[in-house]
């Protein structure tokens, strides 16, 4: 069992966990996952590493409810454990001193994005991070991100907190403001948020990675449930990725393979209202 | 007289009935009947079953303490030579093997050697289990990577020897495929759990959700945590796909996302248990091996309104075992021969809609005296299906070779062991189990354990 030393809701519907795991602590780098399970009967749900500490032997991922395990998942309260967490999975993130980095986080993004951008500020990047949302309540972490980048911008749909707009349309006005110079962008969150940064830098060949989250299962390379498509090549997610350059990534195709279990999963959450007994 | 006695065949669930649940099809002997078969056995001075054993299990002894009515002697005796009887018994291919040699099938018909181990195993699952001795403790440490059957051999082995012994396994159980591939129809999960908790009685120490290459490495556990030896278990867990178009459409799975979501995560218990799975009306299965059959008969079970083996060779060119094939076959399974998928197509969502396919005809024989089927011109056809399973094949995972410098892999990434003490090129590296020799099977992976553990055991002493 792997216990919750800490918990701390974020916003509504986000937690942050911090939890026991020494063999996953003492080797998780930025850009890794996890791989959980609640309960024994629970799924295995892939999370990204967004802390670790070596000392204390804990990991820190933050789970947004999306769907039955996830809100299961937060449900879970200090002193409660996980029934399993292995990790760390997936190839870390290349970190270099690349010069100027854009980081681009949607929404929950800037869990995942936190350990990247604060390993790419150590190797000695000048790092612009971005925190894109629909309104100023689903903006997670500024005060983390504000500490591990030289410069932080927020951005807004409805214009409720920074710029308003897209997090493209804050990425064009920060590249604007640096003459036109960014030498490697990461963009982490929804699909069509990463598809629209990797639109935006194609044509200005700037090198954007972003982190692809399909359906995974195991994690290793068994399943291939996590198939994606890179630059006409098939990939496994789990063992080539999680990061790829997003200017070869086939979105359309990880779209629609993201969608496929969904009629399925409104059969789990409908159990989750009614509590369970009624076999619906 | 005794030659009278028939060949004593395996009550089984009715076909009809069982191919829409996940309940075990073979049902077991009774102790008369156990009794009946084992009467037939000579007692051969010569025992020819034991040679086609891969472990060598004493048959002739422990069905002869069958005849006697003594069940846990005769546990106590298959347990000699096998720590996993109960699941030998079940999906062992005992007609290639052990009673494929055994003198009266030369005549009429063999011993079912392997329904009276199972019979002895079972009776020992319910009548509390005898725990083998363990040997005066070693000091020296071995690490098993793997908690497939090739792992688990070879961890039991070296602990009754006395030496202390960890298991890494990445998922959060152990068993291997006999947890997440073999379907609890054919091979009740509790079943494998209980031979692994006699297991831990030995004092195995199993750690699960360990990825070694990931959360640790070969080089670590020997440099770092003191382990004086370790083997590699890893099996074949990269499923191939057949690199034709639509193959990354919804509703195309590996075989072994199909199996592990039905069997590990009990998809077929959804939504009491979390994980889902998603079988269409019309199922294809690509590939005719064990692998295949267990995912066109789960098909079945999931809901499946047809299951349809679809396979380049003909019947007889299948790898499947027989008993399989023919529980398939009785379930209504369709088998598609001499057809070779081509295309996947999907519809306007990127769901499959259908499959493009060829027939094929038996050519000349090749080199291996096999006849090649060759495609027949102008034969093109579109099967009608909403779901593809792949099960052509499965080939080695590189999380811990690639992590492993010194270690000598072959042209397809498997390692490379000594045939004899399965010693891999890096000393007081062992290696056996699907992960040497490809998909294989249970009983050579036990087989490749246990070997292992002799070896390990004098390396270790050498040491
Ligand atoms: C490598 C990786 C890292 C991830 N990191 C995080 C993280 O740090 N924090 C976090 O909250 N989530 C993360 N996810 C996503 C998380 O795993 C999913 O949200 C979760 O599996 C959904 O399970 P569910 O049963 O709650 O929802 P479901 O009921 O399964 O799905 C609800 C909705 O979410 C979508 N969905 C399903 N699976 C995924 C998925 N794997 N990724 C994205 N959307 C999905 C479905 O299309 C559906 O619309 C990550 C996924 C991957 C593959
Ligand atoms: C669906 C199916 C049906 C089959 N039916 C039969 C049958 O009827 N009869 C028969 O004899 N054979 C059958 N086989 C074949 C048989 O199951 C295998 O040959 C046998 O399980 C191989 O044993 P193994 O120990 O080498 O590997 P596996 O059983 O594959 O076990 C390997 C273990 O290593 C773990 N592992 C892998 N990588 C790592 C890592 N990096 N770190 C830690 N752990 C790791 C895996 O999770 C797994 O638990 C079948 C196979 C399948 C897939
Ligand atoms: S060969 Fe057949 S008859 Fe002879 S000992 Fe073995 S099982 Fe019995
Ligand atoms: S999740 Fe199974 S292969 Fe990637």
């Amino acid at each position: 069992m792997y216990p919750i030393v800490k918990r701390r809701d974020l916003t509504k519907g986000i937690v942050l966990f911090e939890v026991e795991a020494p063999a996953v602590a003492a080797k998780a780098l930025a850009g890794q996952f996890v791989i959980v399970r609640a309960n024994e009967k629970a799924e295995r749900i892939p999370l990204t590493v967004m802390d670790f500490n070596r000392e204390k032997g804990t990991i820190t991922i933050v789970v947004q409810e999306v769907g039955y395990s996830s809100t299961i998942i937060n449900r879970l309260q200090e002193g409660d454990a996980f029934q399993d967490f292995v990790g760390p999975l997936g190839v870390p993130t290349e970190i270099e001193n690349y010069g100027r980095v854009a980081c681009v986080a949607g929404g929950l993004g800037a869990a995942p994005m936190y350990p990247i951008a604060r390993a790419l500020k150590e190797a000695g990047n000048e790092v612009i991070s971005i925190i894109g949302a629909r309104n100023k309540d689903l903006i997670i972490l500024t005060e983390e991100m504000e500490a591990v980048s030289s410069k932080l911008v927020i951005s807004t749909d409805d214009g409720s907190a920074g710029i308003k707009g897209y997090a493209a349309t804050a990425l064009a006005q920060v590249l604007e403001e640096n003459g036109g110079k960014i030498d490697h962008v990461w963009a982490i969150g929804p699909m069509v948020m990463m598809r629209s940064i990797v639109e935006f830098t194609r044509p200005l060949g700037i090198k954007t990675i972003v982190s692809m989250n399909p359906i995974m299962v195991d994690g290793t390379g068994m399943c291939g449930a996590c198939r994606i498509s890179v630059g006409g090549e098939t990939k496994f997610a789990c063992v080539d990725g999680p990061e790829f350059d997003g200017h070869l990534v086939d979105f359309d195709l990880a779209m629609r393979r993201l969608a496929y279990f969904k009629d399925a999963e409104k059969r789990a959450m409908a159990r989750l209202d009614c509590g369970g007994d009624c076999g619906c | 007289m005794l030659e009278k006695v028939e060949r004593q065949a395996m009550p089984c669930q009715d076909p009809a009935e069982r191919a829409r649940n996940f309940s075990e099809v073979a049902l077991g002997y009774d102790e008369e009947t156990a009794l009946l078969e084992a009467s037939r056995c000579l007692q051969c001075k010569k025992p020819l079953c034991r040679q086609g054993c891969p472990v060598e299990v004493l048959i002739p002894d422990f069905i002869n303490l069958v005849k006697e009515r003594d069940f846990m002697g005769a546990a106590q005796k298959l347990k000699e030579k096998n720590n996993l009887p109960a699941v030998c018994g079940r999906v062992c291919p005992q007609e290639n093997q052990c009673e494929s040699k055994c003198i009266l099938g030369k005549k009429g018909e063999s011993v079912a050697i392997g329904r009276l181990e199972r019979f002895v195993a079972d009776y020992e699952l319910a009548h509390g289990s005898v725990t083998p001795e363990t040997g005066v403790p070693t000091g020296k440490k071995a690490a098993i990577i793997g908690g497939g059957p090739a792992g688990l051999t070879c961890a039991a082995d070296l602990a009754k020897l006395g030496h202390s012994v960890t298991v890494f396994e990445a998922l959060h159980v152990a068993g291997g495929v006999l947890m997440y591939g073999i379907p609890e129809f054919r091979l009740p999960k509790n079943v494998v759990q209980t031979e692994i908790q006699n297991l831990k009685k030995l004092g195995v120490e199993i750690k699960t959700n360990m990825v070694v290459g990931k959360a640790t490495s070969v080089e670590e556990l020997m440099e770092k945590d003191g382990f004086d030896a370790v083997f590699i278990g890893t099996g074949a867990g990269l499923p191939y796909f057949m690199n034709i178009p639509g193959e990354n459409l919804l509703g195309v799975y590996s075989a072994n996302e199909f199996l592990t979501r039905s069997n590990l995560m009990k998809a077929y218990q959804f939504p009491e248990a979390d994980t889902p799975t998603k079988v269409g009306k019309r199922v294809a299965v690509l590939g005719a091996g064990n692998v295949a059959m267990d995912a066109s008969r789960t098909a079945l079970r999931l809901g499946a309104e047809e299951s349809i083996i679809v396979y380049r060779r003909s019947r007889d060119e299948m790898p499947a075992r027989h008993e399989e094939l023919e529980h398939a076959e009785e379930e209504g399974v369709n088998f598609q021969l001499l057809t070779n998928p081509i295309e996947i197509i999907g519809d306007e969502n990127g769901v499959v809609k259908g499959m493009k396919c060829l027939r094929y005809e038996l050519g000349e024989p090749d080199a291996s005296g096999r006849r090649s089927p060759v495609a027949i011109p102008g034969s093109e056809f579109v099967l009608d299906v909403d779901t593809v399973v792949v099960a052509i094949g499965q080939g080695p995972n590189p999380l811990v070779t690639k992590t492993t410098p010194g270690l000598e892999l072959n042209r397809k990434g498997n390692i490379v062991a000594d045939p004899e003490t399965f010693a891999t090129s890096k000393p007081g590296v062992f290696a056996g189990g699907d992960i040497v020799t490809g998909a294989a099977t249970v009983i050579l992976a036990m087989g490749a354990g246990k070997t292992a553990a002799k070896a390990i055991d004098e390396y270790l002493k050498n040491k």
